[in-house]
């Protein structure tokens, strides 16, 4: 039986019914999009102005319903990653830098903190996205916007297959752990074998759902129920946002704000 | 012109590696028969029914489905006609929802989203499986994973139901629906299954494989009921037929 699974979680949680879910998904995408490319797009000691940005995967998410935990769990799997790609900086890169309240420290700890800020805010926008949306709308909708089919193809099996192997995988896991003395682990030679089979398994199950995908008539497009509106909503996100992200990017908000609270702005 | 025949003629299939699954098949199943393929593992079984809708061509000979022999070309118009459920049925739910699931054949074949929508209701409620049309395909009993799939073949409103292994991993009261299922059908039915007592109650004719040759063909009570051929074949004959006095 497969249950639990981050896959299978993920879809349960794209089934969902909200404002979010009910929005086009080309919107959705090409709002993340734009909110990636915003991100991503400021100079490497940016920590502050980045701030702003949160709002996006936070309105997201609550307006879709997505529990926070869920969310949160997710980027924690995947931190050791950023954590190792900015561990140096701070030790590389020794040049001192004002913060407010005149204490000093090295740029590197700005640019680590840079790093873990931008990928907190891309991974859950992009997770918040395909939460909201579910992989196949999503890839429905990228398709529309001109992304070769293929690609689109692609990505819809690769989410499908994610399932297929981490499924496999469990159960060969199991079915290790039944005939491992406890404590000791497998030898190497042990876990290449079993690698060797997760992916002939993989593979030839893939086989057979595609072969019963083509069986119900299934010719490279995806098609899907739920009827794709364009609506004023969908217009009103799009712009909305782009605008928001527009004056994230162009002005220090919160440098602004802060400078309005404490009366210097004239 | 009807695609309610399906027609075997001398099939041969060798498996890319060599393994020699079909070597010489020939049947001819009319319209609304109900007919049982069984045989020891390996016999060639999956291997025929995946020749019946194209997905495996044949090396030699010829399948014929209605006046239409299936070739790569005319393999989507065949898939139309011959409905197949797959032995697990996790193979065939791949939506993430049931009801996506069930419209994903109709969808595939042109109708409009309200329409295939319509459809996909009238299979699940054909199948008796309306109330889980929201929930997502995984989390259903092995049971209702069959019927689900079943009303995703439905859906498409073939002529021919082929199924491999249909009652496999079901429990017996999965198992008793499934066949009170099968039975309500009026399709023609290829049935692949080592589930002899299923084939007694839904089936009219058995074709016996082993070896990848066809060792009998007949009505079901006379085919099963052999003893030294059934035993010959991994088979054995079933308790309803033992049991079952002539009157």
């Amino acid at each position: 039986m497969a249950h639990g699974g981050t896959v299978q979680r993920m879809d349960e949680l794209a089934a969902l019914e909200s404002p979010a879910h009910r929005l086009d998904a080309r919107a959705k995408a090409v709002v993340t999009f734009a909110f990636l490319v915003a991100v991503m797009s400021f100079p490497r000691h940016e920590v502050v102005a980045l701030a702003p940005y949160v709002l996006y995967p936070v309105a997201l998410l609550s307006l879709g319903g997505i529990p926070a935990r869920w969310i949160l769990k997710k980027l924690l799997v995947a931190a050791p990653f950023a954590l190792f790609i900015g561990l140096f900086n701070p030790l590389l890169d020794r040049q001192p830098v004002a913060l407010p309240g005149g204490l000093f420290v090295a740029a590197g700890w700005l640019s680590f903190a840079s790093i873990l800020a931008r990928f907190a805010l891309t991974v859950s926008a992009a997770l918040a996205l395909v939460a909201c949306t579910g992989m196949d709308r999503l890839c429905a909708g990228l398709e529309r916007l001109g992304l070769p089919r293929a690609f689109a193809v692609q990505l819809l099996f690769l989410h499908r297959y994610l399932f297929v192997i981490s499924d496999e995988a469990r159960r060969m896991r199991y079915g290790l752990a039944l005939r491992t003395a406890d404590g000791r682990a497998p030898s190497l030679r042990v876990y290449g074998s079993l690698l060797g089979h997760l992916l002939l398994r993989s593979m030839d199950r893939a086989q057979r759902i595609y072969g019963a995908m083509l069986a119900r008539g299934f010719d490279g497009e995806i098609r899907i129920l739920g009827t794709a509106r364009w609506t004023a909503r969908d217009a009103l996100f799009t712009t909305g946002w782009l605008a928001f992200f527009a004056a994230a990017r162009f002005w220090n908000l919160p440098e602004f704000a802060g400078r309005l609270l404490t009366g210097e702005l004239r | 012109m009807s695609h309610h025949i399906v027609e075997a003629r001398d099939v041969h299939y060798t498996y890319p590696g060599g393994h020699e699954a079909l070597r010489g098949v020939s049947f001819r199943i009319t319209h609304g028969e109900a007919v049982a393929v069984v045989g020891p593992n390996g016999a060639g079984k999956s291997t025929l029914l995946q020749h019946l809708n194209g997905t495996l061509l044949p090396a030699r000979g010829e399948v014929r489905i209605g006046d239409d022999p299936v070739t790569r070309d005319t393999a989507p118009r065949i898939r139309r006609a011959v409905g197949m459920v797959f032995q697990d049925p996790d193979d065939q739910l791949f939506m993430p929802t049931v009801l996506e699931d069930v419209a994903f054949g109709p969808l595939n074949h042109g109708l409009a989203p309200e329409a295939a929508a319509e459809r996909a209701r009238a299979a699940l409620e054909r199948v008796g499986m309306s109330h889980a049309a929201d929930q997502p395909p995984y989390r259903l009993s092995a049971g209702e994973k069959r019927a689900v799939s079943i009303a995703g073949v439905l859906a498409l409103s073939p002529d021919v139901l082929v199924m491999d292994e249909p009652s496999s991993n079901l429990d017996p009261r999965g198992r008793r629906r499934l066949m009170e299922l099968l039975k309500s059908f009026e399709h023609t039915k290829i049935i692949a299954t080592h589930d002899l007592e299923l084939v007694v109650e839904v089936c009219s004719r058995v074709i016996l494989l082993d070896g990848g040759l066809v060792k009998a063909e007949g009505p079901v009570v006379q085919v099963l009921n052999d003893e030294p051929l059934m035993l010959a074949h991994g088979l054995e004959r079933p308790h309803s037929l033992r049991h079952r006095h002539p009157h």
